[in-house]
């Protein structure tokens, strides 16, 4: 079957979830919705079991930092449609104070690990979770070490600092 | 999965004993741990651990130029660096919209089959080990070693490549790197049939193989297996076929699939993954000489490192090198993702940029990871030789488990 256009994905999804599902670009070619955690599981569960989708193949979830932001932590998730070969990227903003979002588990076996990393390394709570242990790191380890406060280099250092070479 | 009665602690015929697997165990191909419950000799839970290498590839690429990352990626699966390198430069190069020519396109088709072929010969090899069989190992390296010495006609270096540049390879190939990948061609498929012969209807690997960890397409699916296992257990899917990147859609091969799932049928999907490389080898070299000989880079001067000699010798070429080494050359906002067939099965690149010298953000979709997180659960019930089996055949690597 062809690759579904992106006007059909973004109707079939609006025409089921209206406003709760934004679309907030197409960079390359890939769809890009925004929605939040109360209706991600309900529009993951729709894009899997859908007749005429068929988002059955979980590829990645990953989170990102922008600390900048009002709701810093992003989950993203990238779908893939195998029978109609179109992919699809959800994105999930969550407040600093409040990591807590439903685990895809309940979806996917292959979950698992990936919400343990996204947890390991940007500290998202995947509520539900049947194992939510840390996964690269040491367990009594504190930090979430991809988050933007932490530094890769030690931060005590100056003479690494951008304006020393006039930049 | 096979069922068997769960014990507890307060069991009195719980006589459970506990065996760690790894961390540094032979069978165990790299260094992650499994705590296994056995009853006797049959597993009955066991624990998987990772974790031992994390060298924090994702934060180290955020201050580091595209260039810089190259030497991450191929650190990822070892075994077969070339493609983890041109997956991120073509990763680069959909962010900017290069565009490559044909006959990059197909030099860069010639290295990444080697690579998935050099990958395949350990993997099955050291199944057969595992088996008890040296023998195929043994012969099958000969032919490793011959894929390295093309590596390094190409780009200087045999394991971390390294290889290519953001639209194209640093130098062309030369003939000396033709002579030998010819010499690969004529030699390999002679050992890849002896080997097949040796193992394919072996009466004790055969037994050892069949039906051993079998797994269904849905379960696969479900746990997100991509590559030779997905494909195993009957699903007909490859990057290389479904999503042509570098020019895949002007080969003709074919994408071996499974029907049962088990350990046999990744040994079988794997040999005939070697073969369809031959051929699609054949096909580019073939297809090599239409094209003019002296193109080995796309012309984009503002993303290109200009080889060594350009920037000793020429002003315009010095400036470029700076300014892409200090990653001082401008990048559009945006995201992207790109995927390309690892020899483990989809390595996905997704690649959040916001115009910086680095990526602000940058995630490996490695294959050995999501593959791997279905061993433990998939070993309950089973025998313990048969998991060492199992693990063999799962063609885990330790530096893409850990990125």
């Amino acid at each position: 079957m062809a690759k579904i256009p992106n006007e059909e994905l973004i109707k079939a999804i609006s025409d089921k979830f209206d406003t709760l599902v934004t679309v907030v670009g197409e960079p390359y070619e890939l769809l890009t919705v925004e929605t939040g955690r109360e209706t991600i599981i309900d529009l993951l569960t729709f894009l899997k079991t859908d007749p005429a989708l068929k988002f059955i193949f979980l590829t990645d979830i990953t989170g990102i930092h922008y600390p900048e932001q009002e709701r810093p932590i992003g989950v993203i998730y990238h779908l893939h449609s195998l029978t109609t070969n179109t992919r699809i990227r959800i994105k999930v903003f969550l407040a600093d104070a409040d990591v807590h979002i439903p685990t895809a588990t309940v979806l996917w076996d292959g979950a698992n690990w990936m919400e343990r990393e996204t947890y390991d390394l940007f500290g998202v709570l995947f509520d539900g979770h049947p194992d939510l242990r840390r996964i690269l790191n040491v367990d009594d380890m504190t930090a979430f070490p991809m988050r933007k406060e932490f530094p890769l280099e030690d931060p005590n250092r100056v003479d690494k600092k951008d304006f020393y070479f006039g930049r | 999965m096979q069922n068997h009665p769960v014990y507890t602690d307060n069991d009195p015929q719980n006589e459970l004993s506990t065996l760690n697997l790894g961390p540094t165990h032979p069978a165990t191909h790299g260094v992650f741990q499994n705590v296994l419950q056995l009853d006797g000799e049959r597993i009955v839970s066991g624990v998987s651990t990772i974790g031992y290498i994390h060298r924090a590839f994702e934060k180290i690429a955020e201050h580091r130029p595209f260039y810089q990352i190259t030497p991450l990626t191929d650190r990822l699966n070892y075994c077969s660096s070339p493609i983890n390198n041109m997956g991120w430069h073509m990763t680069v190069e959909k962010l900017l919209n290069i565009q490559i020519p044909k006959r990059v396109d197909y030099l860069r088709v010639i290295v990444m089959e080697l690579a998935r072929i050099s990958d395949h010969i350990i993997c099955n090899g050291v199944l057969g080990v595992d088996t008890g069989a040296f023998t195929g190992f043994l012969y099958m390296m000969e032919h490793r070693e011959a894929i390295y010495e093309i590596y390094e006609e190409v780009c200087g270096s045999r394991l971390t490549t390294n290889i290519g540049r953001i639209g194209g390879f640093e130098r062309n190939f030369n003939s000396r790197a033709f002579d030998k990948l010819r010499a690969f061609l004529k030699n390999f498929p002679k050992t890849l049939k002896e080997f097949e012969s040796l193992f394919n209807r072996n009466r004790i690997f055969v037994d050892r193989t069949r039906d051993v960890a079998a797994v269904s397409a849905e379960t696969a699916l479900s746990y997100s297996w991509t590559g030779p296992l997905l494909r195993a257990a009957g699903v007909d899917y490859d990057v290389r076929a479904m999503n042509p990147y570098s020019s895949y859609e002007d080969f003709e091969f074919e994408v071996p699939v499974g029907d049962n799932g088990d350990v046999y049928n990744r040994f079988l999907v794997r040999n005939e993954e070697m073969w369809q490389s031959l051929r699609i080898i054949e096909q580019a070299l073939a297809k090599l000489d239409k094209e003019p000989s002296d193109i080995f880079h796309a012309d984009v001067p503002e993303f290109y490192l200009p080889p060594k000699e350009e920037v000793y010798n020429n002003m315009e070429a010095l400036i470029y090198h700076f300014k892409i080494v200090m990653g001082e050359i401008p990048t559009p906002k945006t995201e992207v993702y790109h995927s390309v067939e690892g020899a483990n099965g989809e390595l996905g690149f997704y690649l959040v940029n916001d115009g910086g010298r680095s990526p602000y953000r940058l995630h490996f979709r490695r294959p050995s990871f999501i593959n791997y997180q279905m061993y433990a659960p998939m070993s309950r019930g089973m025998l313990l030789s048969d998991a060492i089996i199992n693990m063999s055949s799962l063609n885990v690597i330790a530096g893409e488990l850990d990125a």
